[in-house]
């Protein structure tokens, strides 16, 4: 199977239906997107496909070949960037394991809606635990990234 | 051979080393936005055994590199509750270093060098981190200080006494000299280190008691931390097993070779714990273990349902068990007393279910054996391993890693997953790299969890109303019954069971708690607060009930019994005032309030709850105040109190594990084992109550009061008392 991860090509020689997760992480080494449950019920996973949050662990490769992946390893633009920066200036990470499906999901939301609201942070994340619940510090630093786009 | 990371092509925080010479390279904490280190781990057990050549080792917890960095060797596991960043501020502090100077590392595993003064062997747990490296890291970064100074003293030939330190600067006013750290690291190096070091007052504090930006939060955002689940080296197999499906069954036979014929399989062995699966990759693995055929032998097997066992302890509940704490006449009952009630709480098994499930990296090869994974508890994996694998222990080596969440999963005394990592590499002719991996399902099927709890308690009110009795009976499995922290026992009573009642601080007069052990074959094991899970619960929500048969408010109610605990009366006020009082900010919504001591930290919470359309609670807001003694990073203890709380409310509003008729158990995956999710996180106040006593730890204390505060506002809302959790069952 062929699939396109960060701008590159990449030959993956495994069934078709292995999902999208584990040629990330077991074939190609990029172990930023993480294992948490397998069934599409965490988000630590998430990776973008053609710009859109998809769950890697539920994406067979069949149905990744052919589509733009972007793991946290191949994120940047704006959102990203600002998202980076409003994690770190309140320590959002505790464990830190949910969270490049949390910057993932966020970013993508961002992108979606510049100026969200705190209902549509909660609907845009609430496929992504937290098991640290560090949730009241995601909220306000997706609220403080919004804002930094904004001016 | 060579170790693979993370497209090391791409990323200049790692480098790739020869395994043997150089170990394995994992990323670093790092101080500064933006900046990265690297740290051999390999070199850094080394340089413990012999003082490093380069740099200057004053002590097994500070290397000072010439190029002025400052790394200091941690040894408590970090998932997240912030040791990294709490043990380097002390040393900074007393090193008078820079922040951004600050780098941070585990320490291997030592038990001589890094023991947990609250275990004797090396270990986390308890809350315990900072309460017990307070004063030893402080002094370590004295000595280096002390050490430093006389080096520069003596290069300049100036007395000691006019030499500052400030910010990671050696100055001398007088001759106007000045140099960082790495110049005299050599020099210092050939010191002997003072025995005796004076250290700050608490007044002179500048690091201490500040919110110094987390050393380990860069990398945990842009994905490039390591956690062992990350880790691949050449040549490595990773590995799955099949466990029985009922605890204490063991494997009748296995038919494997459909399993042995799946693509990417290598091996399938035979373990004491299940059926070892070993493939060039995980999903491999999985569709391996997936085609297994295993018969199960469940003639000792636990084939009770909870609900069995639950009714069991009911019944033993109704007389008292072995007496933990007692004073006044409680066996007289309500007598005479104006008002008496008597309530049964139940509390199910509960999994920790970190985020990162359980990993080890294991290599046993030439009699040595070295391992990458979240220890918690380092000393029995260690000797458990070389047991096992027919080593010493100095032989087996702990890269401890950043771990995915613990909540007490991976501290395990009699180190049953350590143990099964050593079976995994034992049964394998190859020596090889393995890294055995558990799946979500077998993280929540798995065992090891918070018992199941039943509470009975009466209690009652005089005439002049006056709570006067408060009788309570526990019935629930031991956790030091059997293990390493066996010898806590005490008169038959397992202190983790009754901590948190036995110890109530409220005045009255008639008071007795006892303790029967509950019998069940359900593996288990502490559980983020441990005792304090269940007894926060029932004590505050019964003292609740019984104030208001007095006609007490919740919070004068409390204070009025609390004479004799200034602390938790603190606590009290402190959220009392934070919140505004008890009364609701709007119609349909109800306050409750709970507090409660853990770890030796007193925390208050009031919960604002109403009710969603499905009837469920809806949590608005948390107010919390916390008294942990010197608040060494207040941004740290908000940042474990808002996940404490998150934590405790995920559990007693979804969490439970059921076995079913059989003794299967029912929930596997976060489907039917809801975790709290954003939507339904409260916002969270935190208040930290000015303290000059030694810290204590805040990684529990914040989960105990959430539940009741919980169950109180609820009970006001509704008139509804919850005494089984959890609030919501899901089918
Ligand atoms: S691992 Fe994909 S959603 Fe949990
Ligand atoms: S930070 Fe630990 S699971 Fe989110």
């Amino acid at each position: 199977m062929k699939i396109t991860v960060n701008g590159s090509s990449h030959e993956i020689d495994a069934p078709d239906d292995m999902p999208l997760l584990w040629a990330i992480r077991d074939r190609l080494k990029l172990t930023g997107t993480k294992y948490g449950c397998g069934v599409a019920q965490c988000g630590a996973c998430t990776v973008m496909v053609d710009g859109q949050p998809k769950r890697s662990c539920v994406t067979p490769l069949k149905f990744a070949a052919g589509h733009d992946i972007t793991t946290i390893e191949g994120m940047d633009g704006a959102e990203f960037e600002a998202i980076q920066t409003a994690w770190r200036a309140i320590d959002v990470p505790q464990c830190g394991f949910c969270q490049s499906g949390q910057v993932m999901t966020a970013t993508a939301l961002l992108k979606e809606k510049p100026a969200p609201s705190d209902t549509d942070i909660d609907n845009a994340l609430a496929g992504n635990i937290c098991r640290c619940a560090t949730y009241v510090r995601i909220r306000q630093a997706v609220r403080d990234a919004a804002d930094t786009l904004e001016a | 051979m060579s170790v693979t990371t993370t497209s090391l092509s791409r990323r200049d925080f790692l480098r790739s080393a020869a395994w043997g010479s150089a170990g394995l390279v994992i990323a670093m904490a790092l101080p500064g936005r933006g900046r990265a280190a690297t740290m051999d781990t390999q070199a850094a057990n080394s340089s413990l055994i012999a003082s490093d050549a380069a740099g200057f080792a004053p002590n097994a917890f500070v290397r000072i590199a010439p190029d002025d960095t400052v790394t200091v060797l941690i040894k408590h596991i970090e998932f997240g509750q912030g040791p990294f960043t709490g043990l380097s501020t002390l040393v900074a502090e007393e090193l008078d270093a820079d922040w951004s100077q600050m780098r941070a590392a585990s320490a291997p595993a030592n038990a001589e060098l890094y023991k947990n003064f609250a275990f004797g062997m090396q270990g986390t747990g308890g809350s315990t981190a900072i309460a017990n490296s307070y004063m030893q890291m402080r002094k370590a970064g004295a000595t280096a200080r002390v050490m430093l100074v006389q080096a520069a003293a003596e290069q300049w030939s100036v007395p000691v006494g006019e030499i500052s330190v400030d910010k990671g600067r050696i100055s001398h006013a007088g001759s106007d000299k000045s140099a960082g750290f790495g110049e005299f690291a050599e020099a210092a190096a050939k010191l002997d280190p003072p025995e005796d070091v004076a250290l700050k007052k608490a007044g002179d504090f500048r690091l201490i008691g500040t919110d110094v930006p987390k050393l380990d939060t860069n990398i945990k955002t842009n994905g490039e931390a390591l956690f062992t689940q990350d880790l691949h080296h050449d040549d490595m197999l990773t590995v799955v097993v099949a466990h029985p499906p009922q605890f204490g069954a063991t494997m009748k036979s296995v038919d494997a070779s459909a399993a042995k014929s799946t693509p990417g399989v290598v091996d399938v062995q035979p373990i004491p714990t299940g059926i070892a699966v070993y493939a060039q990759d995980t999903w491999s693995a999985l569709q391996g273990r997936r085609a297994l055929k295993v018969s199960w032998d469940t003639a000792r097997a636990e084939t009770r349902s909870t609900r069995e066992i639950t009714d069991a302890y009911r019944q033993r509940a109704q007389q008292p068990g072995r007496k933990a704490a007692s004073r006044g006449k409680p066996e007289q009952g309500g007598d005479g007393l104006a008002k008496t009630l008597t309530a049964e709480y139940s509390f199910p098994y509960l999994a920790h279910a970190p985020m990162e499930t359980l990993d080890c990296v294991i290599h046993a090869k030439d009699g040595a054996v070295e391992s990458w994974f979240g220890s918690q508890l380092q000393t029995g994996d260690q000797g458990t391993m070389a047991e096992i694998l027919g080593v010493k222990p100095a032989q087996v080596s702990i890269h401890t890693m950043y771990a995915g969440g613990s909540f007490g999963r991976r501290a395990q005394p009699g180190s049953p997953f350590a143990a099964e990592a050593a079976h995994v590499a034992k049964a394998h002719a190859k020596s090889r790299p393995l890294k055995l991996v558990w799946t979500r399902e077998d993280d929540i099927q798995g065992g090891w969890y918070r018992p199941l709890n039943v509470h009975r308690l009466s209690g009652g009110v005089d005439a002049d109303g006056n709570v006067a009795l408060w009788d309570q009976t526990i019935v629930g499995q031991s956790i030091f019954s059997g293990s390493a922290f066996a010898a806590m026992i005490k008169d038959g009573i397992d202190p983790s069971s009754v901590e948190g009642a036995e110890d109530l601080p409220y005045g009255i007069p008639n008071f007795r708690v006892t303790l029967h052990d509950g019998e069940a074959g359900v593996p288990i094991l502490w559980w983020r607060s441990v005792g304090h899970t269940h007894t926060a619960y029932s004590t505050e929500t019964f003292v609740d009930e019984l104030l208001e048969m007095a006609g007490k408010g919740p919070v004068e109610g409390r204070l009025a019994l609390l004479g004799e605990h200034p602390r938790h009366a603190g606590v009290l006020k402190a959220v009392a005032d934070l919140a505004g009082g008890l009364d609701a900010s709007e119609s349909g919504r109800a306050r409750g309030v709970a507090v409660h001591k853990s770890f030796g930290s007193y925390v208050a919470q009031i919960a604002e709850v109403s009710q969603n359309e499905d009837r469920t609670p809806k949590v608005h807001k948390v107010w919390c105040a916390v008294d942990c003694g010197v608040a060494v990073n207040p941004n740290v203890i908000r940042a474990q109190m808002e996940g404490g709380i998150g934590f405790g409310l995920g559990a007693a509003l979804y969490n439970e594990i059921t076995l079913e008729e059989g003794g299967r158990v029912a929930q596997a995956n976060f489907d039917r084992y809801r975790s709290l999710r954003i939507h339904e996180m409260p916002d969270v106040e935190v208040t930290i109550v000015t303290s000059d006593e030694d810290p204590t730890g805040v990684g529990e204390p914040g989960v105990p009061p959430i539940a009741p505060a919980l169950a109180n506002a609820w009970r006001r809302l509704t008139g509804d008392a919850i005494r089984d959790l959890p609030f919501v069952k899901i089918s």
